[in-house]
């Protein structure tokens, strides 16, 4: 008999640890499984000049982060001054301006500074379901070679950027100097 | 100022709960008549305050007292005055504050109408009422008020959500809520009875009305939501299995399993464990959805704004209720006692698999909603369950469950000769298979899925005819056979099994025969779908109470015969001109609804529109109130039975009546 | 506690969100080459979640998000992709969570076969106790505890 109430009871505590836990999880929180994924290709208009054309290439070829704003996305102003510091800081910041008017988007880079190295028009959100966006502002850290190593949905924070993205940027700028310095030997070697 | 009298009132109702958890239960165990009789006062100025409570909010609603933060985020100057009023339970802190006035009502109620509960158990079960509501009222006061002050009080509130400023959205959360709490009722008698140690026939004579209440509610409020759902949102879409769907859904199938365990306890002594675990776990599942619904745990559309404090309120809730029932059930289990035995084939086996199907079904929802919860804390990777994965799981195991309930009735307690069945039941098993089998055609394409399920409606559609055909044979005089059909408690059971086949044949046929169209129409355009044709006559502006919108005039006819004329808008509220909501436009008619719902401005003159063509929609809502009627019915039965014998008693004392529970 | 919050939470989570505008669910009518195109179509909207929202199906949802991937999902079966291969897709940007119908894989495993084994459970429970009760002798229905407890509500205590 007193198995049989046992197993409710370890039951019944199993459900409320469980519920308990879940209490601390944030249930909107979504990881993303293009982590590790190289950066997917896109063909899109410059936002500066229609005339040129932008794709992945022109965010890949050193560590840099890439950001997804627009003019309607309040939230991405609050994250815009620490945009600023970063670039400043020499870190390379591409962008997608998504579902955006162009005429407001580049408004608004006038009246503030642009963080922005290169800046990719979507306005049909088409690169935006590639690179798996859905709640601007969102942030990619990309390496060397434009492999995805971490995304951010949601305003950057100071906090985040000291404990999670300036960690990976460092690592990442080691890695790409151990791979020059890798292909380099062999040169060096027969000189 | 006026606010402030709420909030006391409500901490007045707290503290009488809290005399109320412990008077009656200390004059309980010690014999004390008058401890015992204070559960009756104290529950009735628990209610008056919480009343008191609840007018006061409804006040500062009607009087648009924005200074109360709840108010300034529910109400708006422009807003009708019924949405108002009925804004009270538009958000957490009011929908609590209806849900303890509820209990405070149902407390009084219990005190009123349990005259024949011996003292000792009446006073145990305004006890544990009285700590549920102490737990609520507590939860309320202390994470939740509504009487929350907002300084400076803006000019203008934000307004309700316009979803909710429908006549459909005002019944919804108060008959939910009398459910939820009715089974808080069956809970506490339960309780009572344990500690009495009494969970004898009587306890379940007692507590089948109360439960038999508590699930019309629970049947009235899940299908309220689900009607509103289908007019209101314009989707056609009626159950989404979403988590508080669920949360509502799960306490009904394990009330649907209680009532009928409760039968076998009344009439033969035996299931007491299942109906006792059914008890608890009713409402257990209860809490579990208010946790749920309050605290985030899972997203849905349907959840309050979310706040881990009030989660973990809400689990010390739940994780009272399941140890302090589990312990008091394991220190009691000596005293609960078995019934007798049965045979293979009878009445009890079978409501025994209805048990064991409706626990197994409860079960696999359970599951389906938690699951992704289990996986995310675990890390172990963020999916969904949604339609796809309940669809596929609830209806197999639904399916024998029907068949049982056209056998249950002819089949005899104890024991029972398949042979003697099968003998009577022959031509009305033949007689389904032909109906469902053949009704199919007469829609379209015919599905094996689809005529299993016509099948199993027409099946017990014909058995509970059958039995009442039964019934009304005889030598007798007409009358006494009249009154033998139309007995409470026999008519109550197939009114609502009768509902339950009509509600399984709308699913069927809506499920399968159900067309959508997106067309794009300009004014004197026409578009067809499922053999209607729809007509845009003109685009128009119209102005409501407090939104401007365009509405659609659509002529609808078939074979050129006018079938109606609807009027599809696409609202723009003042509050939020910038969400358009949008308001489908139906037609019901006994085999079909037709529908259309209004899309945008497209390039030209054109709108784009999607038709509807929904087959024997009006079956499922005319099943839902059957269910809820026959269950009426059948818990009038009962208290009026137990009275008129009480008043034969005591005309023929003291003569003891042969009459055991017949029926 | 149903869908009457429906509304209420999605409006204020895009409300307060950055910036999600609303579009609406019922636009230009979709042209396809084959029923079967149609079809395929129509069931992808209705099993795929829509991300920003809080448990709607790209079908019914009015974000712009969903109005994006529904595009995104007409335009990939004109071209003659599998629903499997859209699926994976949306999977492949999204995660799993992304499927209302959750895939069967090693964590979801349990879930699948939770049916079965409960309704296994079910049977076995039924077969116990009916192996218990059929054995029983013939007791008489209630013991005298209860007769003297019935008694006594006839009576009127």
């Amino acid at each position: 008999m007193k198995l049989k109430l046992l197993i409710p009871l370890v039951a019944v505590t199993a459900l409320l640890g469980l519920l308990l836990l879940g209490l601390g999880l944030n249930s909107r929180d979504l990881p993303s499984p293009l982590v590790g994924q190289p950066a997917p290709a896109f063909t899109l208009e410059s936002l500066e000049d229609p005339e040129t054309i932008l794709t992945e290439q022109d965010f890949i070829g050193e560590v840099a982060l890439v950001n997804v704003w627009a003019t309607w996305c309040s939230t991405c102003r609050q994250e815009k001054p620490l945009l600023m510091e970063l670039a400043r800081g020499g870190i390379p910041i591409h962008a997608f301006n998504y579902r955006d008017e162009r005429d407001a988007a580049l408004r608004y880079l006038e009246m503030t500074e642009s963080p922005y190295r290169t800046i990719a028009y979507d306005p049909a959100g088409d690169a935006g379901i590639d690179w798996g966006v859905y709640a601007t502002p969102e942030t990619y850290v990309l390496d060397a070679e434009g492999v995805i190593r971490y995304k951010r949905i949601g305003p950057l924070t100071r906090q985040l950027l000291l404990d999670e993205v300036l960690p990976l940027i460092e690592k990442l700028r080691a890695e790409k100097l151990r791979a020059e310095n890798l292909s380099a030997e062999p040169s060096r070697r027969t000189s | 100022m006026v606010a402030e009298l709420g909030n006391f009132a409500l901490i007045l109702a707290l503290c009488l709960a809290l005399l109320q958890s412990v008077l009656p239960l200390v004059g309980a165990q010690t014999g004390s008549l008058r401890l015992m009789r204070t559960g009756r006062f104290l529950a009735s100025g628990q209610f008056v305050f919480l009343a008191i409570a609840y007018g006061v909010l409804t006040w500062a609603f009607v009087a648009s007292d924005f200074s109360v933060r709840y108010v300034a985020s529910h109400s708006a100057l422009s807003q009708p005055l019924m949405y108002k009023v009925t804004a009270v339970w538009g958000g957490h802190e009011g929908s609590l504050l209806l849900w303890v006035a509820i209990l405070g009502a149902w407390g009084v109620a219990v005190a009123r109408f349990s005259r024949s509960l011996p003292r000792e158990m009446l006073a145990r079960m305004l006890a544990v009422m009285g700590m549920v509501s102490v737990a609520f009222i507590a939860f309320t006061v202390f994470t939740s008020n509504p009487f929350d002050r907002l300084v400076p009080g803006p000019a203008d509130g934000r307004g309700m959500n316009p979803l909710l400023q429908d006549p459909g959205m005002i019944l919804h959360p108060p008959l939910l809520y009398m459910g939820y709490v009715g089974t808080a009722v069956v809970f506490a008698l339960s309780m009572a009875a344990l500690m009495g140690g009494r969970l004898d026939a009587a306890w379940a004579r007692w507590s089948r009305p109360w439960t038999i209440v508590a699930w019309v509610f629970l049947t009235l409020g899940i299908a309220m939501g689900s009607w509103w759902a289908y007019y209101e949102l314009g989707w056609g879409g009626w159950w989404f299995w979403d988590p508080v769907e669920n949360a509502s859904f799960l306490p009904w199938l394990t009330a649907t399993a209680l009532l009928h365990s409760l039968a076998v306890t009344e009439k033969r002594g035996g299931f007491k464990v299942w109906t006792l675990m059914l008890a608890i776990i009713t409402f257990a599942l209860t809490v579990l959805g208010a946790f749920i619904v309050r605290s985030g745990v899972i997203t849905s559309v349907h959840a309050f704004a979310t706040d881990p404090d009030r989660g973990v309120f809400l689990l010390a809730m739940l994780a009272a209720t399941l140890l302090g029932s589990l312990t008091l059930y394991a220190w009691r289990a000596p005293r609960v006692g078995l019934g007798g035995g049965f045979h293979w084939f009878s009445r009890e086996s079978l409501l025994l698999a209805n048990n064991v199907l409706l626990t197994v079904a409860c079960a696999a929802v359970f599951i389906g909603t938690l699951y992704p919860l289990v996986l995310d804390a675990f890390g172990l990777g963020k999916i969904s369950v949604g339609p796809p994965y309940f669809d596929a799981v609830f209806a197999p195991l639904m399916l024998p469950l029907l068949l049982l309930v056209g056998l249950g009735p002819t089949v005899m307690w104890k024991q029972s000769s398949p042979a003697e069945v099968v003998r009577q039941l022959r031509w009305v098993l033949l007689a389904s298979v032909v109906a469902g089998g053949l009704w199919p055609l007469t829609m379209g394409a015919w599905r094996p899925l689809t005529a299993l399920s016509l099948m199993l409606g027409s099946w017990i559609l014909l058995t509970a005819l059958l039995d009442i055909r039964k019934r009304l044979a005889g030598r007798q005089p007409l009358a006494t056979r009249l009154r033998r059909v139309l007995r409470p408690s026999f008519l109550g059971m197939h009114l609502a099994h009768v509902g339950l086949a009509l509600v399984v044949v709308a699913i069927a046929m809506v499920n399968t025969y159900e067309v959508e169209r997106d067309v794009r129409m300009e004014p004197g355009q026409t578009a067809s779908a499922a053999g209607f044709d729809f007509t845009l006559l003109r685009m128009e502006a119209v102005r409501g109470p407090n939104y401007d919108a365009d509405q659609a005039v659509v002529e609808v006819t078939r074979d050129g015969r006018p079938v109606a004329t609807l009027y599809p808008q696409r609202r723009y509220f003042d509050t939020q001109p910038q969400n358009p909501m949008h308001q489908a436009s139906l037609h019901r008619a006994a085999t079909r609804d037709v529908y259309v719902s209004l899309g945008e401005r497209l390039v030209g003159d054109a709108w784009s529109f999607r038709l509807y063509y929904k087959p024997y929609m009006a079956w499922m809502w005319s099943g839902a109130i059957l269910l809820a009627l026959g269950g009426l019915l059948a818990a009038g039965d009962k208290r009026y039975r137990l009275s008129r014998r009480r008043e034969r008693e005591a005309a023929a004392r003291p003569g003891v009546s042969r009459e055991v529970t017949a029926s | 506690m149903s869908r009457w919050m429906a509304g209420l939470l999605m409006l204020l989570a895009l409300a307060l969100s950055p910036g999600i505008a609303l579009a609406t669910a019922i636009g230009e009518p979709l042209a396809f080459d084959s029923e079967a195109q149609r079809q395929q179509y129509e069931t992808l909207t209705r099993e795929l979640r829509c991300t920003v929202c809080q448990s709607e199906t790209i079908h019914e949802s009015n974000a712009e998000l969903a109005a994006d991937m529904r595009r995104r999902v007409y335009q990939m079966t004109r071209d003659g992709m599998s629903a499997e291969a859209i699926v994976d897709f949306m999977v492949a940007r999204y995660g799993d969570y992304v499927r209302y119908r959750p895939p069967l894989q090693a964590n979801t495993a349990l879930l699948w076969a939770s049916p079965f084994l409960l309704f296994g459970g079910g049977l076995l429970v039924w077969w116990q106790v009916m192996r218990r009760r059929s054995r029983l002798d013939d007791e008489p229905e209630f013991t005298d505890q209860e007769r003297a407890a019935l008694e006594r509500l006839r009576r009127g205590d």
